[in-house]
């Protein structure tokens, strides 16, 4: 009785509430605008024509730079970051990871608004330097695209930490050494050791960030003024003020396509790793 | 090399720390903007409890974060128990759409509700807060217990099945306090989880219930709102609270 229960309560929760929304959106994606419905009869792929419309495709394209900016500062700053913490005593190590973690259990939106504070006209940074009588006019740093990268990386830095900190754990000690013994150099061990084994973490961190990083609109609408500057200010305005829902749909159908891609992509350097025992033994 | 590394640790972590720093200071102080201190004051904390409208929305909050977090915890229990016990058709499937709803961005997700909500006819507000905050926290839950169930031994079960245990018994005797340290760290996680989520609340509220992310949307889009900073305080303190709480919990965990 209670078996066939639970899992009737598994598929019946996860279709509905999973499988069903995510294959409505692809059906949604590909009708017709209808003000009342979420779309109406014929099928058509005018959504997704309307996606290569100068004025979106330029959306999609400076969203796309953004969250690969984002992901790259994450990237120049998380991996020494995740080096230095994963070679640290275990007690410091903890206590690190403890601190990476606190901010992001709290309030995103929260931290966002700090961030705003920091960095609006009378806010820490112009307010400091007007004080210090450095400037005598604030200096224009909230409302643009830097404010907007700064926040978004401050939000997702974590996220990106983490999967490495662990990928750095799983290194064996003794590939270095063996290494080391066989003569390598510094920079040669970095290159061939530490680098390819780390790639998967490097890959997990960058999915993490750079997909979420288009979507975060409150980001954008907080710190970078009223512009659509990512992904998600369109989808939202598309579903919630213009209500076209069908030209949304598509959107996040595009979203779900990337993610995918990047999915087999971090399969691809996962399985790589294993085919060739751990080593980039082609280059050695 | 080292020392550059080091103090790039130490630099990241006061930018990580400042604005949080800066809230609860400000939180404190008499001045509305935050950079100069014009005294220590505790009118923002009584302008906020005055502020009607933000209170019920972190009543709301509130309410939605404990009641998402226990079903989700009493769900995704039950999901980990299936997918490490049972044998049943479609189990990769469900496996599947757990892993699309932990890796999915929270707008992918967000869209999806909102369409099966208007599909389906369930009216935005309450219910449709509460079904979308039990899934998207559903398999951060089963991630936790299943990996505490994978930890222990087969044989215990077998052992009980063989003695004739019914399957509600081995379930409440033997697995769930075998798990439960597991499920109360599913249950904070989700907590933080579902008070954390700005993106997918946006799409699935409603008129008639407004919770936080929503209502400190509008006040901190127009400008500075000092008994946000309050706010952001006191939840900083519940948030430090629970994730202590957690911590220590999978510390022994640990030991054990």
């Amino acid at each position: 009785m209670l078996r066939p229960a639970i899992i009737i309560l598994t598929l019946g929760w996860l279709g509905l509430f999973v499988l069903a929304p995510h294959l409505l959106v692809v059906l949604t994606s590909l009708m017709t605008p209808h003000p009342q419905h979420l779309g109406t009869y014929p099928f058509t792929l005018d959504a997704y024509v309307q996606l290569l419309d100068p004025l979106y495709a330029s959306v999609l394209l400076d969203s796309l730079g953004l969250a690969a900016l984002t992901t790259l500062i994450c990237l120049l700053l998380g991996y020494p970051f995740a080096y230095t913490i994963a070679g640290l005593s275990t007690r410091w190590r903890a206590l690190l990871l403890f601190l990476l973690i606190v901010p992001f259990w709290t309030n995103s939106l929260i931290r966002t608004y700090a961030i705003k504070l920091i960095l609006g006209n009378k806010g820490l940074i112009n307010g400091s330097l007007m004080n210090l009588g450095l400037i005598d006019q604030p200096l224009q740093l909230l409302y643009t695209p830097f404010a907007v990268v700064f926040g978004l990386v401050y939000i997702l830095f974590p996220f990106f930490v983490l999967p490495l900190v662990s990928s750095f754990d799983k290194l064996d000690p003794g590939l270095l050494e063996a290494a080391n013994d066989l003569g390598a150099s510094r920079w040669q061990r970095f290159r061939h050791v530490v680098l390819p084994l780390t790639m998967p973490g490097v890959i997990a961190g960058s999915l993490i960030v750079f997909l979420p990083a288009m979507g975060m609109f409150y980001v954008a609408d907080l710190l970078g003024g009223a512009k659509n500057l990512l992904l998600g200010n369109v989808i939202k305005n598309q579903f919630l003020l213009v209500r076209d829902w069908p030209f949304g749909a598509a959107l996040s159908v595009t979203l779900i396509l990337l993610m995918a891609g990047l999915l087999l992509l971090y399969a691809w350097s996962n399985r790589r790793i294993h085919r060739r025992g751990g080593l980039d033994d082609e280059n050695l | 090399m080292k020392i550059f590394n080091r103090s790039l640790v130490v630099l990241l972590f006061l930018i990580l720390y400042l604005p949080i720093g800066v809230l609860v200071v400000n939180s404190f102080n008499a001045s509305r903007y935050g950079h100069s201190w014009k005294g220590f004051s505790l009118q923002w904390y009584e302008k906020l409890w005055h502020n009607e409208a933000l209170m019920q929305a972190f009543f709301n909050s509130l309410t939605i974060a404990t009641l998402a977090a226990t079903i989700a915890t009493i769900l995704g229990t039950l999901m980990a128990l299936a997918i490490y016990r049972y044998r049943f058709r479609f189990k990769a499937m469900a496996t599947g759409m757990l892993f699309v709803v932990m890796m999915s961005p929270d707008i992918v997700l967000a869209i999806t509700f909102l369409v099966i909500f208007l599909a389906v006819g369930i009216t935005l507000g309450f219910w449709s807060l509460l079904i979308a905050h039990i899934t998207f926290c559903l398999p951060f839950v089963v991630i936790t217990v299943y990996a505490q169930l994978k930890d222990f031994d087969p044989n215990l079960l077998e052992a009980a099945q063989d003695l004739g245990a019914s399957e509600s018994r081995i379930l409440l005797r033997i697995i769930l306090p075998l798990v439960l340290q597991a499920v109360v760290a599913g249950w904070l996680l989700s907590f933080t989880l579902s008070l954390d989520d700005v993106i997918i609340s946006s799409f699935v509220t409603g008129p008639g219930y407004e919770i936080l992310p929503i209502r400190i949307f509008s006040m901190v889009k127009v400008g500075v709102s000092p008994e946000v900073n309050a706010l952001a305080a006191l939840l900083l303190a519940l948030s430090l609270l629970l994730v202590t709480i957690a911590t220590l919990l999978t510390r022994n965990k640990a030991k054990s």
